[in-house]
């Protein structure tokens, strides 16, 4: 009974992942037990609990999954707090996708990757990397940096280990702020990081997490050489319809909910400063 | 064309409230004009316009959009709309009449929103020619006629009598259905139009120049330094957005009654300080970029998403309304000053 794209449908919560001290990733069926939509890479959907109120988060999941959707939360506010009390086999509401997600069958076809993230940030490009990885042949070299305060705070640490560690073709650089016993890796700031790395400039950049690393980490970037047009990024700002109707994320002649999440940075430079 | 004597007015509403429900610009208690629900005894207003504008009739300042009934673990959906009964609203302006198309443009844009589309569909716009334009009225800046509305009907009135003619399929219809209303020649509101029109002409603000608005502008005009002189004394009431017949801004609220789940939608504004706030604080930290954000909307964003149309229709109401006599015109004129 959707007969307004307000109306959410129902879901059904099949698994929760408890990730870090504050990020859980939650595996959402439709009631009748299937996938709720398809999606692209980098679209979010909208996830209520009612009395509680509607969130929206980056799908997690590939789109090649052909079962369900998966959502990483970090508990932040009334719903994700909510969500993160919950246990399996709770219902909750759902409606999407929303967004553009990344251009994967065409700006990014063929490309060498660079995917930087940093602690949630990972979110939207966990979906990108693994419809990556399932179509392997489709893309170059896939490089992965990654950082979070600590060891615990990297979200999806046994994929990323078990997984991606593994794979030809797919290197993975991790990083967490202060050092830590047990942590033989990477010590410091993704920025930095980036930096010392001395990535080819002829890769293609996905780049999300906090602001603050964003702003830092693309001022490496060029540095190194590369031009804000070789990377791509997501905005979040706060978003309650994700129509392109309510008003809130509009950011000069953009709707973030709409024509977003993601841009391409030499896009924004056309927007005012207001992210 | 039809005509009917203007002593006969309550029979013309008696005869469409006979079919639909009629919403009539009359005066409440508290002496303001609003969009009244017709029956024995309301009378048109002496005011040139409502204090809220149409808007509220197809886009409500609260509705109801679904329930939910939560038990346990599981939930349901239960349909909760509010019901759409077909009406006329009779005596809309030429300005509010124009800001249906300014709302057609996000509501019925893809994804339709079909809770106002239902009122739209529901609804018959009988607009009314002005004849006593006011001073704080500029819809001529937006290529508005106030002698010659739009409308599914336009009907013009002058000291004896109402004239009405029907421009849609929907209009006509709702004519035929009107025995009370007589045929009479097309001519006969040359001379009201023409009434209006000169006074219109004489109006301070009827010729606003709104060049220099153009989507190449955006970024200069986002960093004019006037904004934050303009916006210093603003109160953020959301007043302005409020009475504005193109506000469109909306939040979504649930509301938990102890056995379901009500979830509304409500207009919000650009004005308020938590309108952007996120965990990580607002992108709007002052009442500058709130209140810029309102002015370029209307002035630059919308336009420049909608070829060239501005997203006000110089209907007044923020001139009237803004407790800090702030507005529109004062901000397109101050705008162009500094960036000269
Ligand atoms: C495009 C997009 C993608 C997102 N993807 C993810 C994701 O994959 N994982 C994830 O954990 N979170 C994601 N978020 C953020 C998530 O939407 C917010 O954390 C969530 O709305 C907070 O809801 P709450 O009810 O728990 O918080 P509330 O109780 O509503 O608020 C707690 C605090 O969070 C603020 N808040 C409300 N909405 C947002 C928002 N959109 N962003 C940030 N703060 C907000 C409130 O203003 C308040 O300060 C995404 C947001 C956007 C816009
Ligand atoms: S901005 Fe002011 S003048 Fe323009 S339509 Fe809105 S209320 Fe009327
Ligand atoms: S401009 Fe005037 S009416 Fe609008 S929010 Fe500011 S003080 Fe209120
Ligand atoms: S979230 Fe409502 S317009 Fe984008």
């Amino acid at each position: 009974m959707r007969q307004d794209p307000l109306i959410p449908m129902l879901g059904e919560v099949t698994m929760i992942r408890t990730d870090t001290p504050d990020v859980k990733t939650f595996r959402v069926v439709g009631i009748d037990g299937k996938k709720p939509f398809e999606h692209i890479p980098g679209q979010c959907a909208m996830l209520s609990i009612p009395g509680v109120g509607e969130a929206l988060f980056s799908i997690t999941s590939s789109p090649t999954e052909p079962d369900y959707v998966d959502f990483s939360i970090k508990k932040c506010g009334c719903v994700t707090t909510w969500l993160h009390s919950m246990d399996v086999g709770q219902q909750v509401t759902i409606r999407g996708p929303y967004g553009n997600g990344f251009p994967v069958d065409t700006e990014l076809a063929g490309k060498d990757l660079l995917f930087i993230a940093g602690g949630i940030g990972l979110a939207p490009l966990h979906s990108v990397i693994n419809y990556c990885r399932h179509y392997r042949d489709r893309y170059g070299k896939i490089d992965i940096v990654y950082g979070s305060r600590s060891k615990d705070d990297l979200v999806d640490y046994p994929e990323i280990i078990d997984e991606w560690c593994k794979e030809d073709g797919i290197n993975v650089h991790l990083t967490i702020d202060n050092p830590q016993e047990g942590w033989d890796g990477h010590v410091g700031f993704v920025p930095n990081f980036v930096k010392e790395l001395a990535f080819d400039t002829s890769k293609t950049v996905l780049m999300c997490g906090p602001p603050i690393m964003i702003k830092f980490t693309l001022a490496g970037l060029q540095e190194l050489g590369f031009d804000k047009s070789q990377v791509y990024t997501t905005f979040e700002l706060k978003m309650k319809c994700a129509l392109g109707k309510c008003g809130r994320c509009n950011i000069g002649d953009k709707y973030v909910c709409k024509d977003g999440p993601v841009f391409r940075l030499d896009e924004m430079d056309e927007l005012p400063d207001e992210y | 064309m039809k005509k009917i004597a203007r002593s006969e007015l309550n029979a013309l509403f008696a005869a469409i409230a006979e079919q639909k429900q009629l919403f009539i610009p009359a005066d409440n208690t508290a002496g303001q004009a609003e969009f009244i629900l017709w029956k024995d005894g309301v009378a048109l207003t002496e005011k040139l316009n409502t204090t809220r504008s149409a808007k509220d009739l197809f886009f409500p300042q609260v509705e109801n959009l679904v329930n939910f009934k939560v038990s346990d673990k599981k939930m349901e959906i239960i349909e909760n709309r509010d019901p759409a009964a077909p009406f006329v609203v009779f005596g809309v302006r030429a300005c509010d009449c124009r800001s249906f198309d300014i709302l057609d443009s996000v509501f019925l844009s893809e994804p339709v929103d079909t809770f106002y589309k239902a009122r739209r569909e529901n609804g018959i716009i009988v607009t009314l020619g002005c004849t006593k334009p006011a001073e704080t009225c500029f819809c001529g800046a937006f290529g508005i006629d106030a002698a010659n509305p739009a409308g599914d009907v336009t009907c013009w009135l002058d000291g004896e009598t109402l004239y009405w003619k029907s421009n849609t399929d929907k209009g006509k219809a709702l004519t035929a259905a009107l025995s009370v209303l007589t045929d009479c020649d097309e001519n006969a509101v040359v001379a009201i139009q023409e009434n209006t029109r000169k006074i219109l002409e004489k109006l301070p603000l009827n010729n606003l120049d709104l060049s220099g608005f153009e989507s190449d502008k955006l970024m200069e005009l986002f960093n004019n330094p006037a904004w934050t002189e303009l916006s210093e004394s603003c109160l953020g009431c959301g007043t302005c957005t409020f009475v504005c017949p193109t506000c469109q801004c909306y939040d979504v609220q649930d509301f938990d009654n102890g056995r379901e789940v009500r979830r509304f939608r409500c207009w919000d504004s650009c004005m308020y300080s938590d309108f952007t706030m996120m965990a990580h604080g607002t992108n709007r930290p002052t009442q500058k970029e709130r209140f810029r954000q309102r002015f370029m909307h209307k002035l630059v964003y919308y336009p420049s998403n909608n070829n060239g149309v501005f997203g006000c229709v110089g209907c007044g109401r923020c001139l009237q309304k803004c407790p800090i006599h702030m507005n529109i015109v004062k901000v397109a004129k101050k705008l162009k000053e500094v960036a000269k």
